[in-house]
């Protein structure tokens, strides 16, 4: 069995203030990038598992956002599971 | 009146309450390594400020499974005395001994100045020995305190009187210029539904001299000693 690469995307929950989210709107308005509507800043966290198949790491790695990797309270996540190298 | 005050990895406001509670207080202090399992007997756990575990992730999101905070939530759920400021706030949100979080401040920067908090009623530890509407100045300082929650737990924290303090002006009232860092409703610091476990971003070890400024925060501490002593009789 190869490694697992999982990728976990960390966003604020929508209607929870993201002033970084706000300040990078602002600035790349002011640069003139007028399309720019809604930013969210977030996290990206890329693990890297051995020993186990992509559907169960991907629970686990649910599991392990449930737990650490994210506060349900403020913020949502999503879970990208590559078998195999990359 | 026996204090713990835990020690994680980059807490350093650890020493600063010890002294407080032992120079100013006169009282027994027992240092508490975040390894340890053991509170020791004491009263009251305080869980200090500071940047535990680098607030890596989330502040207080590592600190929260420390070895310690299996004991903190044990003496918790048997309505001791739990008190976190500023990054210890953190840690019992985090914990879910609290409710909501506390998220980067919405000016973006960090704050460190005096602030004047509102005591909003005197039904939790650490504000119960204080008048509801007392006005308490206190020093904050830091990047992430800006209290969030849904609409729902907001509408039931503030129904159910949990909210401790509020930042407010001078004249003791909530305004937008006189939110630090952009809490919701002004939130400073909050209860759990029993009142034995507190939360509050303001640090009360740092007034406790004339010499720094001010003895407010003797308010606080005074306060959870007086509600110590009211539940041991």
């Amino acid at each position: 069995m190869s490694d697992v690469v999982a990728r976990v995307y960390i966003t604020p929950k929508q209607g929870i203030l993201d002033p970084q989210g706000k300040a990078v709107q602002q600035s790349l308005r002011t640069l003139g990038f007028d399309e720019v509507g809604d930013v969210r800043v977030g996290r990206f966290i890329v693990l890297r598992l051995a020993g186990i198949e992509s559907t169960a790491a991907e629970a686990r790695v649910h599991e392990m956002c449930d737990k650490l990797l994210a506060n349900g309270l403020i913020e949502d996540y999503r879970v990208q599971v590559d078998g195999g190298d990359r | 009146m026996r204090w713990g005050v835990v020690t994680f990895p980059g807490s350093n406001d650890d020493r600063d309450t010890a002294a407080a509670l032992e120079r100013v207080l006169r009282d027994d202090v027992i240092r508490l390594w975040h390894k340890s399992d053991d509170l020791e007997g004491v009263d009251c756990v305080v869980l200090p400020g500071g940047f535990s575990y680098g607030d890596y992730l989330r502040a207080g999101a590592i600190a929260r499974f420390s070895p310690i905070m299996e004991a903190v939530r044990a003496h918790a759920r048997a309505g001791g005395a739990v008190l976190g400021i500023c990054n210890g706030f953190q840690v019992l949100c985090e914990a879910g001994l609290l409710p909501g979080a506390l998220v980067m401040n919405r000016s973006l920067r960090f704050v460190c100045r005096d602030v004047v908090l509102r005591v909003e009623n005197g039904s939790g530890a650490a504000v119960h020995g204080c008048r509801p509407g007392e006005l308490l100045t206190i020093p904050i300082k830091h990047g992430e305190g800006c209290f969030v929650a849904d609409d729902a737990t907001v509408a039931r924290v503030e129904e159910a009187g949990q909210v401790a303090l509020r930042y407010v002006g001078p004249d003791g009232e909530v305004t937008e210029a006189a939110n630090p860092n952009g809490s919701t409703n002004g939130i400073a610091g909050v209860r759990n539904a029993a009142g034995n476990v507190v939360g509050l971003m303001p640090h009360p070890e740092h007034a406790m001299d004339p010499l720094l400024g001010g003895t407010d925060g003797r308010r606080i501490f005074e306060s959870v000693r007086l509600w110590v002593q009211g539940r041991r009789t």
